[in-house]
């Protein structure tokens, strides 16, 4: 009895063996997609781009950059040269819509970025082609996965004093000044670093490890998910929001029922 | 005794017990004495209950944190709930301030309530005393009261002070080395007072200890026997009032303490408590998670006081740079020095204004009827013009986020500040002068001639006339009953001879009393009525 109840679940007459099928047929088809997409995602690295990527890059940069950084980006009086700046340089500059500048001013200013992401990848891969410079880092380089004790530590240590220690910002001299990271995506944080863009000093790998780096944007990523527990935060700006909130919103509320409390009753 | 017996019994419990204390500790004559006291009615007059009810909240919420607080600066690593702190090495009072905020039941609502009371206890102080100032309250006899209440200013923002260090979080230590490098910029003595108050060099292991010792037992001691003392100078002066009908320098118009103020009072205590609450629940204050415990090499951008002590930081701010002179071995740092000096005499100055007032108007009358501010023009301008520069000092504490949030160079910002730090106040003296002046004009001609009703009568020849109503009594109370000062002249003494201390006495007089706008006075006003009479009399006849 058991033998047949047995040999008749692996029939293929049967429907179980059918679903067992199509499942084995599915594991396969979909790990085979997945391995196939890997390996398409590795050929678009930045670092191997295609000829006709670089070429539209070219065609992007002409048009839109040329007139500042010069036709063969050799820089000019207005702009500085973007031979050997990398590809993560232009990724950064170009989706954080800091690039094209809108104005010349003390700091170029973010705003809504003006190209879609195959456009910056195609000139990212353009300034990449006419000198080695760093590399747009992968996802896994910028996932938050990282020491998240030791991110803070590094943070407090190497960003503060500009950024301020909750990450609020600060301000620089002569109207520039370090922006909040409180919206900033990981893989800008970790561009940033690499390529020190305006004020900011470049933190190298032999500077901060691309692990310090990872522990660091594992950080902010997880102080950007975590609203503060105490209530509203007043933007983390520390002693200066909690003053005018204690004088304008409680003092004066305050006030208001003083005011009440010593009306004449009608 | 027997009577005593049986008025209790027929009283019930409440005589009865009334009746016993009476006869221990003679509670009624007590009452007597203070529950007739009486309060005038005005919103302005609750500033200083705000301020004390602020106070016996931080009592309340401050206990309940030294039951989990442990002051030591031994070096412990952090196993508590909050994740990005985990592992990380810290103090033994940063750790037990995390645990407070996110491991004690409750803990976090009550140091974000002692937080923001500390914060409103300051300021609502901060506005009682601009109130007394400007309505001239501090004047005879309650010059000493003034001074009363000035030491409990200086001791508020020392126990803000002290409190906002005890965490020993990366702000609190930013704000201990900024203390530590005024102490070691004062000469002579600098290094020595530093090394006595860290236990060696700056940060030590002995600060925060010694910190807690001043927050939680010196420092309220002192601010509780000064508001006892302020509190009972009240009782003993009477409190003062706005002029209005039947109201002197001779008695109070008001409300007696029982059972008018005392249920008044009790309300206001617990509505001031239910604002602290609602918003210690609702918004995050000082989130030391976010700094992480205190270490030397890092600092914050941003890095501010709190309220209270940002004038002070301003000062630093806003002292020009390259100031430091070198005698022989010895540099004298002028960058930290000068602040310090201007903070102390800016100090001063409001401590003695009573007595320098006094002395100018030579006024040894009691004075119970308090002053618009109009109407005592230059004391106003004094006022305003020392708001001026505390609120440009102030500022100057936030010189970097103001340049950040309105796009500024901080640079400029600096030197606007530096310019308006001595700027702003002149123009906020001869403006608020000279406001105060035309109001007091138009109080005179409102006297004089009545309200405008904006009613617009022709007569019979074609002329227009507004109709003015006169003033009821309180109103005309308000606008007459102030005491007008004539400037002075320096008068020689009975050796017959003109002393510096007559001749600036008789300068200050004029400065303050030069321009003045004297009050109707009572034949001015009824020769006003005359004429008005006589114009509507012609009126109603025209009309008719």
């Amino acid at each position: 009895m058991a033998s047949l109840n047995r040999k008749s679940m692996f029939s293929r007459r049967r429907p179980f063996a059918a679903a067992l099928v199509i499942a084995a047929g599915l594991l396969v088809t979909g790990g085979g997609y997945a391995a196939a997409t890997t390996a398409v995602k590795a050929q678009q690295d930045p670092t191997v781009a295609s000829q006709s990527q670089i070429d539209l890059g070219h065609k992007l940069f002409l048009a839109n950059c040329a007139s500042c950084h010069g036709k063969n980006a050799e820089g000019t009086k207005n702009a500085p040269t973007l031979i050997g700046v990398g590809a993560a340089s232009v990724d950064f500059q170009v989706s954080s819509g800091r690039m094209p500048a809108q104005a010349s001013g003390p700091q170029v200013q973010v705003k809504e970025a003006v190209f879609n992401d195959k456009e910056i990848a195609a000139m990212a891969a353009y300034v990449a082609s006419l000198a080695p410079g760093p590399a747009i880092p992968t996802d896994a380089m910028v996932a938050n996965n990282g020491d998240l004790t030791r991110g803070g530590q590094l943070f407090r240590t190497n960003c503060a004093m500009c950024h301020n220690a909750a990450g609020a910002g600060g301000a620089l001299t002569q109207g520039k000044y370090a922006p909040a990271l409180t919206e900033t995506g990981a893989r800008e944080m970790y561009e940033a670093m690499l390529t020190g863009p305006q004020n900011m000093p470049v933190f190298n790998d032999a500077n901060l490890s691309p692990k310090d780096k990872k522990d660091i944007i594992t950080y902010l990523v997880y102080l950007q998910q975590h609203p503060s527990v105490g209530g509203l935060s007043l933007d983390n700006l520390g002693p200066v929001a909690e003053g005018l909130f204690v004088w304008i919103a409680v003092l004066g509320g305050i006030i208001a029922i003083t005011v009440w409390l010593g009306a004449k009753s009608n | 005794m027997s009577n005593a017996t049986n008025t209790a019994k027929k009283g019930g419990f409440l005589a009865g017990t009334a009746n016993y204390l009476d006869e221990r500790v003679g509670v009624a004559g007590i009452l007597k004495e203070f529950g007739r006291k009486i309060f005038p009615d005005h919103w302005s007059f609750m500033l200083g209950e705000v301020a004390l009810y602020s106070f016996l909240v931080l009592l309340l919420s401050g206990t309940f944190l030294t039951f989990f607080f442990q002051p030591a600066m031994t070096d412990v690593i952090y196993d508590g709930v909050y994740g990005p702190l985990k592992g990380a090495e810290m103090s033994i009072a940063y750790k037990s301030a995390l645990d407070i905020s996110f491991e004690v039941r409750g803990g976090l609502l009550m140091r974000e309530l002692h937080h923001w009371a500390a914060l409103l206890f300051v300021a609502a102080a901060g506005l009682h005393m601009m109130r007394v100032f400007f309505t001239g309250a501090f004047r005879k006899p309650r010059e000493i009261n003034w001074v009363v209440g000035f030491a409990l200013f200086v001791l508020s923002m020392a126990g803000g002070f002290t409190g906002y260090s005890l965490p020993d979080d990366l702000l609190s230590g930013n704000g201990l080395r900024i203390i530590d490098g005024m102490i070691k910029g004062l000469p002579v003595v600098g290094a020595y007072v530093s090394s006595m108050l860290f236990g060696g060099e700056f940060p030590g292991h002995q600060i925060v200890a010694r910190l807690y010792g001043l927050h939680i037992l010196l420092i309220p001691a002192f601010i509780l026997i000064f508001i006892v003392i302020h509190l009972f100078m009240v009782v003993i002066h009477k409190h003062t009032h706005y002029s209005g009908p039947g109201r002197r320098d001779d008695n109070v118009v008001g409300y007696p303490l029982m059972p008018v103020y005392v249920a008044k009072a009790g309300g206001f205590f617990f509505l001031v408590f239910g604002v602290l609450m609602l918003v210690a629940a609702t918004v995050t204050i000082n989130p030391i998670w976010l700094y992480g415990g205190y270490d030397p090499s890092p600092v914050s951008a941003g890095t501010q006081p709190d309220w209270y002590i940002g004038w002070a930081d301003g000062a630093l701010r806003l002292a020009p740079s390259h100031l430091e002179v070198t005698t022989g071995n010895y540099t004298w740092s002028w960058n930290i020095l000068l602040p310090m000096i201007v903070l102390i005499l800016l100090l001063v100055l409001v401590a003695a204004y009573p007595f320098f007032e006094a002395w100018v108007t030579g006024d040894k009358r009691e004075h119970h009827v308090l002053d618009r501010p109009r109407n005592a023009p230059t004391r106003t301008a004094i006022g305003a013009a020392g708001m001026t520069f505390y609120a440009v000092l102030w500022a100057g504490a936030s010189t970097d986020l103001i340049a950040t949030h309105f796009l500024l160079s901080l640079n400029n910002v600096l030197t606007a500040m530096q310019i308006s730090l001595i700027v702003l106040p002149i123009i906020a003296f001869f403006v608020t002068k000279r406001v105060c002046l035309s109001l007091q004009l138009k109080d005179r001609e409102t006297v004089l001639h009545g309200r405008e009703t904006g009613r617009i009568v022709r007569l019979p020849h074609g002329e227009y006339l507004e109709i003015h109503a006169p003033l009821d009594e309180h109103e005309m109370y308000k606008l007459v009953d102030f005491i007008d000062h004539r400037p002075d002249v320096a008068r020689p003494n009975s050796q017959g001879k003109i002393t510096v201390s007559a001749r600036a006495r008789a300068a200050w007089s004029r400065f303050f009393f030069e321009d003045r706008v004297t009050p109707v006075t009572a034949t001015e006003l009824a020769a006003a009525h005359h004429e008005h009479e006589a114009l509507e009399g012609s009126e109603t006849k025209a009309l008719h």
